[in-house]
């Protein structure tokens, strides 16, 4: 067993036995809706004990398992509550999840982006349910006045195997919540895992497949009001003035006003992007008499001026330019190879890259890029607010709630306690619902209509409205010596407002003489994460060029990689080398393995990509025909390392979906822009991936270790850009260098 | 009801947002009395109305089937069917698909673990339901071109089709 010093303060173990129905802990009392089909139903218990804040026990054994992050399809909901209950040792039959409400006081880091909140949240999960379950044996010693250290616990029960007596956590659990918190606790060993590393469906398959209320736009009050903004129709725009004389008369609507979502002087935090701050909002009766007056509304708008604003990003402090002008994709492609051939920051050199290129045998130069790209997370946004005299509630799908309470404090003067925010499941995030000017916008329109109000963007508002992932473009150099080994290698890349180049990731530490360089250009375009962060561009540039220098070297793309990991491994170049070279070896052995590299079958051509991002090593073999002269993927092969793996078949899932996600993205995906217009405002112009257009087969292999887990969410989606580009150049005899690789074609400025 | 019947009778969209009228509609066995501008969706008189959310926007313009519907058994859009069109046709909603999520296509999904979001989920589930309906035993190519109207941002799309045809073998 490992022995661990718990690391909760007190009040994450409010204990309290007067609780009955744990009406404190559900905030979030709508969802009681949604039990599970009464054949299935677990007979609930007369009354709840609270262990602590992730778990209550019921006086008949049934465990609640708070979930803490907010779900967006990732499945933490099933996950993180399988940890607990591994280590409070219960049986999973046995357990009802709920959502946790957001307090920062219980739970700590309630946030879903950057593949963390497994990898953040493995140890306190772990702590949640081995504190519960210890404090659980030392009820049942005092009870059978015995050692603890004689107790032992199996599937929801206590044993005294000594004696032969037992007590089911039901039993015990009154008199466990008087036990004192554990100051350290033993966790189990990976090998007698029962629940973690065994698949479970989702804890909300059902709710989903009957479509019970758990959406952010699902949400309802007694009294609610629709809502909508208008917001200008280009970037470089803003309001001037507003004639809302038409709408206002049309049935239905209450109010038309305008908003300004920060006060002046207001500094900005990372997630408070808005390139729209003054804003016109109906509110109304329903969605459509909204929409109606929405567009009777008779709005001039004007160009905005030049400015700067400080960002504090996490504390740091830096100072954004945003240039007025209306902005065009075509200027855009011609000042990112205008500022390519110029110099660049240069935030890594390693030996003397200059000279090894001067000397080298061959020299590989290409450059790859790719458009800006909007979430489209399929419920766009939005947000139920309500807004009373010293008090704000609020609820909708969010990824980052401790982020955005701070925000709205400061714009509502309120202090942070009586900011509520309840955490819905969201339909999709990909990055885009960390950033919450809609949430602020709902706040403030139903403080002015003094109403409970649900704010509602059209996929024309959430398409338009900005916080796109950027514009890259980047140029990568390789140097052979005449025996092809790779002497130098260099990497200059940039983008539109931020460049996406990892100075210490792999080839870094694997390469004598090394180079990288940055640059960027200033836009009024706003731009956010999505998923994978520059990883999501830079992986298959990367992965296409190293297919590309290892054709030119004469190596298997495998063995070419594998070469200069083993290199990286044994004699590293530099000390910061953000990966292992073993772990990503061993995908990429994995993936050789798996998918019968060497074996390729007559018309299928076969692409090879490895990336290691957010903590998790993922291989791919992307198999690819052509039939009736269109590209079909055939299959994926891949590989990953993400540590233990909690949840095998729902971790498959996420694999699965990014694969398609990447692939969807790679061959379609762009947002371009006119005079400031983004030129995409629906599905019918932006092109989302279908199932026809999906590959045939995706297979999932995880490498088995005892490694502490890493996420998913995001490291199975940059590789396949890659594999992608590399199965496609086997295929046609032609590389892609510029995303997206069908539908459209870079037009050069 | 008179007003309710020009309309129903009347192909052309009505301009005029001013018009309210009572349409009475037969949604999932029921009989629901409405009073909205005829030109509204069905998509907004389900969910703003009688507080049937299971049914999603995702477009507004019928192009990714979030909102599908049941008309008479038919998968229909519900973003861009005005609700003066619907009359007296049986509407079933994911709410009224089977009690309890019995139908043979949500067990599909729950036995392949479909979901991530689950956003669109309801609507592939319908537009599954009435194809398998039409069609019971569906090559994979009947399957992804009866489906490729339904757009699954998280990607499911290879679960999706396994639990169709796990249904269709029944």
């Amino acid at each position: 067993m490992t022995l661990i010093k718990t690391t909760y303060n007190r009040r994450s173990f409010l204990k309290t036995t007067t609780l009955a129905g744990g009406g404190m802990l559900l905030g979030f009392s709508w969802l009681a809706s949604c039990n599970p089909t009464p054949e299935e139903a677990l007979a609930m218990p007369e009354e709840w004990f609270d262990i602590n804040a992730f778990l209550k026990i019921g006086d008949n054994g049934i465990v609640t398992i708070m979930s803490p992050n907010p779900e967006f399809g990732q499945n933490v909901i099933t996950s993180m509550p399988m940890i607990v209950a591994e280590e409070l040792d219960v049986d999973w039959k046995n357990v009802v999840v709920e959502q946790a409400p957001f307090n920062s006081e219980k739970y700590t880091r309630q946030f879903t982006g950057g593949s963390q909140g497994i990898r953040r949240g493995w140890e306190g999960l772990r702590m949640a349910g081995a504190s519960a379950r210890q404090m659980l044996r030392e009820a049942a010693a005092q009870a059978w006045q015995v050692p603890v250290e004689e107790t032992s616990t199996e599937a929801g029960v206590v044993h005294h195997k000594a004696s032969g007596r037992s007590l089911g956590y039901g039993e015990i659990a009154s008199a466990a919540a008087q036990v004192p918190v554990p100051e350290e606790v033993q966790l189990k060993e990976v090998k007698d895992f029962r629940i973690v590393g065994t698949s479970r469906k989702n804890v909300r398959g059902r709710e989903i497949v009957t479509g019970k209320p758990l959406f952010g736009v699902d949400y309802r009050r007694e009294g609610m009001l629709f809502a909508m903004i208008a917001h200008p129709p280009a970037f470089g725009l803003k309001l001037k003035s507003v004639d809302d004389t038409a709408a206002r008369a049309m049935p239905g609507i209450k109010d038309i006003f305008t908003i300004k979502t920060y006060k002046e002087g207001y500094e900005k935090g990372y997630f408070d992007t808005d390139a729209f701050p003054e804003l016109v909002a109906v509110a109304g009766e329903s969605t459509w008499q909204v929409m109606n007056a929405k567009k009777a509304l008779n709005i001039e708008w004007e160009p905005i001026a030049d400015s700067t604003e400080t960002l504090n990003v996490f504390g740091n402090k830096q100072t954004v330019h945003i240039p007025a002008g209306r902005e065009n994709t075509t200027d855009h492609i011609a000042e990112m190879e205008k500022m390519a051939a110029g110099p660049g920051e240069a935030p890594r050199r390693d030996g003397d890259p200059e000279t090894a290129f001067q000397t080298a045998a061959k020299v590989i130069e290409r450059t790859y890029s790719a458009p800006f790209l909007a979430h489209n997370c399929m419920e766009p946004m939005n947000f139920f607010a309500h807004v009373t005299e010293g008090k704000a509630e609020l609820a909708g799908p969010t990824q980052a709630p401790e982020i955005m309470e701070q925000t709205l404090s400061a714009r509502l003067g309120l202090p942070l306690e009586k900011i509520e925010i309840h955490l819905t499941r969201m339909g999709g995030g990909f990055g885009r619902r960390a950033y919450g000017h809609h949430m602020v916008e709902a706040a403030l329109i139903s403080q002015k209509v003094n109403a409970p109000v649900q704010l509602f963007y059209s996929r024309e508002d959430d398409m338009t409205f900005g916080i796109y992932r950027p514009t890259y473009q980047i140029t990568y150099r390789a140097a052979l010596d005449a025996d092809n080994n790779l002497i130098a290698f260099h990497v200059k890349g940039g983008g539109i407002p931020e460049h996406s180049v990892f100075p210490d990731r792999f080839p870094a530490g694997a390469v004598d003489n090394y180079l990288a360089e940055a640059w960027k250009i200033d836009s009024n375009i706003t731009i956010g994460a999505f998923r994978a962060p520059r990883s999501n561009f830079t992986a298959g540039a990367e992965q296409s060029f190293l297919d590309e220098v290892a054709e030119i070297a004469g190596k298997d793309p495998i063995e070419f990689r594998l070469e200069l990991l083993e290199r990286a491994q044994n004699n590293p170049v530099g000390e910061n080398n953000d990966y292992d070279p073993a772990r990503y070896a061993g995908v990429l052995e994995l993936v050789r393995e798996k998918s019968g590299w060497g074996q390729e079958q007559p018309g299928v051509h076969r692409g090879l990509s490895a990336y290691f991002c957010h903590n998790t090593y993922v291989a791919q073999v992307l198999d690819l025909a052509i039939e009736n002269g269109k590209p079909v993927v055939k299959r994926v092969c891949c590989a990953i390392d993400c540590g233990i793996v909690i949840n095998p078949d729902a971790a498959t899932n996420m694999a699965e979906g990014a694969i398609v996600d990447g692939i969807g993205n790679a061959f379609y995906g762009a947002m371009s822009f006119k005079d400031g217009v983004p030129e995409k405002t629906n599905f019918d112009t932006y092109r989302l991936i279908r199932m026809n257009e999906a590959p045939k087969q995706i297979d999932v292999h995880f490498v088995q270790n005892e490694i502490a887990p890493t996420g998913m969410g995001e490291p199975p989606f940059p590789p396949v850009f890659g594999a992608l580009a590399n199965a496609l150049y086997k295929a046609t005899g032609k590389r892609h260098y510029h995303q997206p690789f069908l539908g459209e074609q870079r037009m050069l400025g | 009801m008179r007003h309710a019947q020009i309309l129903k009778n009347c192909s052309v969209i009505f301009f005029n947002s001013n018009i309210m009228a009572n349409f009475t509609l037969n949604i999932n066995g029921k009989k629901q009395q409405v009073d909205v501008d005829p030109n509204t969706p069905l998509l907004w008189v389900l969910r703003d109305h009688l507080n049937l959310v299971g049914t999603k926007y995702g477009c507004g313009i019928a192009a990714c089937g979030a909102c599908t519907i049941h008309l008479q058994g038919v998968a229909v859009r519900s973003c861009m069917l005005p609700v003066s069109q619907v009359g007296n046709q049986a509407v079933t909603t994911i709410e009224g698909l089977s009690e309890n999520g019995g139908h043979p296509v949500q067990q599909a999904w729950l036995e392949h673990d479909v979901p991530q979001c689950g956003y669109c989920q309801a609507g592939q589930i319908m537009n599954a339901a009435a194809f398998l309906k039409a069609n019971p035993s569906p090559s994979d190519e009947d399957i992804e071109s009866a489906m490729s109207g339904n757009i699954c941002r998280c990607g499911t799309y290879l679960r999706i089709k396994a639990a169709i045809k796990s249904a269709a073998a029944g």
